[in-house]
């Protein structure tokens, strides 16, 4: 599993960060900043949650 | 099925009037329901001014609208569906607020405040809070019941937080809460409620002017540091965005805080299980802000070209409400929406703050304000009750941000 984030689109809501804060946190600038992108399988229901509630569809989840 | 605002004349039957009230203070308007089930992309008017706009309520459907890069949420555009009356030249005049501007000016600017609330910054931010709820219970207790919770801490938590986030000096602060209760005083002469106003705004601009010249540790200095650099905004820009924290941050987390106290005297054994597990107070704060989405109609747009949602198609120049609170109670969506369930899991999939762009840049923020004034409250004063018969309870139907005008409590 990936997690994907595009910084173009981030609208910096940090709604992920606060939702998984050990896969999300934002940079200097408040944008997405991923930590880790193969995070464990285990996590898998709350990063498609995150992907789902980031209000401008920056997060995607592969495989 | 295809139909447009101004086409489609209709026959005899007047389009239904918008804002629509909630008859119960605990529900949505009675109408929604009936709108998302058969008619969930539908026309309005507005009660100001009788022009026409679409209502959209299914909350799938309100996500894409306020997704989507083809609707404006400039107030200039003819469409702009105005709940208040805003006569011409004063609208001809009125600068662009982070709300209301459309990118690239909303990127420019946005990007400029996100670091100023970040997950990490708001964090950072809860001692503080902790401290300022703290103290304003400390007072309440030593005054004794009953009390106002509006006056008594409602309404000076959140006054409180975003002066200190602004800057505004200490000794400043008192004067600062009085003009920013005033804003919100319904009661309030229209004459009283301009001096008001007039005094805020001349205040933010000397708050603006000195940090141009001094600055300090906080959000208009940095803005003004970064501004230098990139010159997005002039001097009215800066006022105008101090001004929108404060307007956008205020009413609107401290109706949050009368109501959810409101909402859990009312639901006694949810009420108890907060009180024994505070890990359970991030989720009862989603589902706080779902069931009331306070800033139903505040999700206001322009369509800048022809754009289909639902199967309706919204022409260029018509006007939209993106109700979120239709949405958070779309029951495809929440099951039972009409209950309060501090463990619904989908709770945090609510659209009180918005989606897309603009979607609340205080969204974190508030949540921890909201957090740490229910939790504190249900610890420190465990008798909480109410102190009035809750029929007398006056609630504001009326306004742009729903919320209950006084909150009388005792313990
Ligand atoms: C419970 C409390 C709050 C609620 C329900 C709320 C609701 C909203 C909503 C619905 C929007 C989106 C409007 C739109 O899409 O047109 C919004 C935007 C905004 N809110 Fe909040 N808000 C709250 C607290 C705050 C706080 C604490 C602050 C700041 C200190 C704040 C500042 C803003 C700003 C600046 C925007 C404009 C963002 C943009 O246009 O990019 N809000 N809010
Ligand atoms: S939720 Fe989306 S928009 Fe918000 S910070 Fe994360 S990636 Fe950016």
């Amino acid at each position: 599993m990936r997690v994907i984030t595009e910084r173009d689109r981030c609208v910096g809501s940090g709604q992920c960060a606060m939702l998984s804060p050990e896969v999300f946190d934002q940079d200097d600038e408040g944008l997405v900043l991923v930590l880790r992108e193969e995070p464990a399988e285990g996590l898998r229901e709350d990063l498609l949650r995150a992907a789902d509630l980031c209000p401008s569809r920056a997060i995607r989840v592969d495989g | 099925m295809t139909q447009s605002a101004e086409a489609a004349p209709e026959a005899g039957s007047p389009l239904p009037q918008f804002p629509m009230r909630r008859t119960c203070p605990f529900s949505e308007p009675r109408e929604y329901a009936a709108l998302r089930e058969s008619e969930p992309v539908s026309r309005a008017a507005l009660k100001v001014n009788g022009k026409p706009t679409w209502l959209v309520t299914r909350h799938e459907d309100v996500r894409r609208v306020l997704g989507d890069g083809r609707v404006s949420s400039n107030l200039k555009l003819p469409g702009y569906p105005h709940q208040f009356h805003i006569p011409e030249e004063m609208l001809a005049q009125v600068r662009l607020m982070l709300l209301n501007m459309d990118p690239p000016e909303h990127t420019a600017q946005r990007r400029m405040l996100i670091p100023e609330f970040t997950a990490r910054r708001v964090r950072e931010l809860r001692p503080r809070i902790q401290q300022i709820v703290d103290e304003h219970i400390d007072a309440m207790l030593a005054a004794g019941g009953p009390v106002d919770l509006v006056t008594a801490l409602a309404l000076p938590v959140p006054s409180l937080v975003i002066c200190e986030l602004l800057g505004v000096p200490y000794e400043d602060h008192a004067r600062f809460e009085e003009w920013s209760a005033a804003l919100m005083n319904h009661d309030l002469s229209p004459a009283e409620y301009g001096a008001a106003v007039q005094a805020l705004d001349a205040y933010l601009d000397k708050l603006v002017t000195l940090k141009e010249s001094e600055p300090g540790d906080d959000l208009i200095s940095r803005f003004l540091e970064k501004n230098a650099a990139e010159r997005v905004a002039d001097h009215v820009d800066v006022v105008t965005m101090a001004r929108l924290m404060l307007v956008g941050g205020h009413e609107t987390t401290a109706n949050m805080i009368a109501l959810g106290v409101l909402a859990l005297l009312r639901h006694p054994s949810q009420l108890a299980e907060l009180r024994a597990d505070p890990a359970l107070l991030p989720n009862a704060v989603e589902e706080l802000l779902r069931v009331f989405s306070i800033s139903d109609s505040g999700t206001a747009r322009v369509a800048l070209e022809d754009v289909e949602v639902g199967g309706v198609t919204i022409r260029a120049g018509e006007g939209i409400l993106a109700l979120n609170n239709a949405a958070d109670h779309d029951e495809a969506v929440f099951p039972d929406a009409g209950t309060l369930d501090i463990h619904r899991k989908e709770a945090r999939g609510h659209l009180a703050f918005g989606y897309g762009i603009h979607q609340c840049i205080g969204a974190n923020l508030a949540r921890v304000e909201l957090e740490t004034v229910y939790g504190t409250l249900l610890r420190r004063i465990p008798g909480l009750r109410l102190a009035a018969d809750p029929e007398s309870l006056r609630f504001k139907d009326d306004a742009m941000v729903y919320g209950v005008y006084e909150l009388p409590v005792t313990w």
